[in-house]
């Protein structure tokens, strides 16, 4: 028996046999997404960078309810109300979110009555300093108009399921 | 003077082309070999490897060479600076030097000396200084620490691959490397190299080689999930550069070693037409590649060893088998009558 096992080893069967399984691996289809060329599909319920959107009409959706803001479990978000319009309706002065603190947990576009802040399909918006991450109004309905068209189609697929 | 011309001017020039022109070729080897061995455990990983850098990731080695030049060098300010600087030189070069004896083709060869083999095997020994200086003179724990488990590794396998290297000797009769490869110039061609007739010896060979040249399932001494970086913990940017050059550089001496005493140097496998066509060195390089795929192999499957494993396998397993190899071999052929005479 322990000839066998000395055999065994001297003549490395179990590196032999590992060597095989290794090239079986060797000549395998890469599952490996190359990246920056090619992106995995994601899911219209992403979770990702977020966009304050507008009505068609150009109108801003949100009437600073401040919903979000009460929340948010990150307390990322920041909201000054501004005074009554004519129309009787509000806006806000000041909208900020610190995209360092947020933990993207979707909560503010549950909490939001009139799908104004919304999360978007984009996860490439990293910065080469902290400051820039401290997004305001102007960045945030910018972002509401640059992902228009993907956010009115994920709201659209998730809608049945709401 | 026409005689000072032509008795040293004259062939050290000679030396000076061909050992430039084998030390760029090399070179631009290793570049590919380096990029082979990430790529190769890459693809038993299933992943692709590095791609990004020229087409298919080909001139990656070449970005990492500049980005290691041009990275700023450090030395700790408690360094023995001169030593600290001459340790990656001396493995560097030591690496490097080794070639010089080493036959790519019948005759392609700068110094065709008699005692290639004991030159191959002092300046692979005197390699270890250039570990031990660069753990002592980093003057910080672990480089030291790595440096003795490096010493220690190195020196133990040195033994077994000593014995390893006797018993072919003993089977050519000869000490030069030339000489090695033409003994194994029989009719039988591929079954008559040395790899067959003294296959344990091969397999001793090739796990020696692995320790000797301190790649995985080996490498204690980097062991990079465990101890950072071994005795190179303290290198950076260039000095850096030149450790990895000649622990590749040991690497491919030590392919080619195999190649020469085992499998036939630049013979071919069939030494019939179609195969005696091609040229000896393309013979000698696919089996280099073919040993070195061997390494790389090893390096994807195989998981490291621990300390004691090693020191078991290297002085409780291997010197004893080698040892018993030796007797054997000399025996066979002292009393079948196939010594060289």
């Amino acid at each position: 028996m322990r000839v066998t096992a000395a055999a065994r080893s001297l003549l490395l069967t179990e590196f032999v046999s590992a060597f095989f399984l290794a090239m079986r691996y060797f000549f395998k289809a890469k599952p490996t997404i190359n990246y920056p060329f090619e992106k995995n599909p994601i899911s219209p319920r992403f979770r990702g960078e977020h966009a304050l959107r507008r009505y068609p009409n150009g109108e801003e959706r949100c009437i600073a309810c401040k919903l979000c803001e009460a929340v948010c479990p990150a307390q990322a978000i920041t909201i000054e109300a501004g005074p009554r319009r004519n129309d009787g309706t509000r806006r806000t002065v000041r909208y900020d979110i610190d995209m360092v603190k947020c933990i993207y947990c979707g909560l503010c576009q549950e909490a939001c009555p009139v799908d104004a802040i919304v999360e978007g399909p984009n996860f490439e918006f990293a910065t080469e300093t902290r400051e820039e991450l401290y997004y305001d109004k102007a960045k945030l309905l910018a972002n509401g108009d640059r992902w228009e068209r993907e956010l009115a189609k994920s709201i659209e697929l998730d809608a049945p399921y709401r | 003077m026409a005689e000072f011309w032509t008795s040293y001017l004259w062939p050290l020039l000679v030396v000076i082309g061909q050992s430039l022109l084998l030390l760029v070729l090399l070179l631009i080897t290793i570049a590919y070999i380096l990029l082979a061995d990430r790529k190769i455990w890459a693809a038993v990983q299933i992943r692709r490897g590095p791609n990004v850098v020229g087409p298919w990731g080909l001139l990656q080695s070449f970005a990492d060479l500049l980005k290691f030049v041009f990275k700023e060098p450090m030395i700790p300010s408690g360094a023995n600076k001169g030593v600290f600087l001459l340790a990656p030189l001396v493995s560097c070069v030591l690496a490097l030097a080794a070639w010089a004896v080493i036959p790519v083709n019948a005759g392609w060869v700068i110094a065709d000396i008699n005692v290639g083999v004991l030159y191959i095997l002092a300046v692979s020994s005197l390699s270890v200084y250039g570990i031990i200086m660069a753990g002592w003179s980093s003057n910080s724990k672990y480089p030291f620490l790595a440096a003795l488990r490096s010493a220690a590794q190195m020196v133990s396998y040195e033994v077994s691959i000593g014995f390893v290297i006797i018993c072919v000797l003993l089977c050519v009769g000869s000490l030069n490397l030339t000489a090695v490869v033409e003994a194994q110039n029989t009719k039988w061609g591929l079954l008559g190299w040395y790899w067959l007739p003294l296959f344990p010896v091969f397999v001793i060979f090739y796990v020696s080689a692995l320790a000797e040249t301190n790649r995985p399932p080996f490498d204690l001494v980097e062991a990079e999930s465990e101890l950072v970086a071994g005795f190179m913990v303290e290198y950076a940017s260039t000095p850096y550069l030149l450790f990895m050059l000649g622990e590749y550089v040991a690497i491919t001496t030590m392919c080619a070693m195999g190649a020469i005493l085992f499998l036939g140097g630049w013979l071919p496998p069939v030494p019939y037409a179609p195969f005696t066509w091609v040229p000896g060195i393309i013979w000698f390089m696919l089996k280099g590649f073919f040993m070195f795929f061997l390494f790389a192999m090893a390096k994807a499957i195989v998981p490291r060893y621990r300390y004691d494993q090693l020191m078991r396998l290297g002085w409780k397993v291997f010197l004893p088998l080698s040892l018993v190899m030796v007797v054997l071999v000399a025996g066979v052929l002292q009393f079948a009558g196939l010594a060289p005479q």
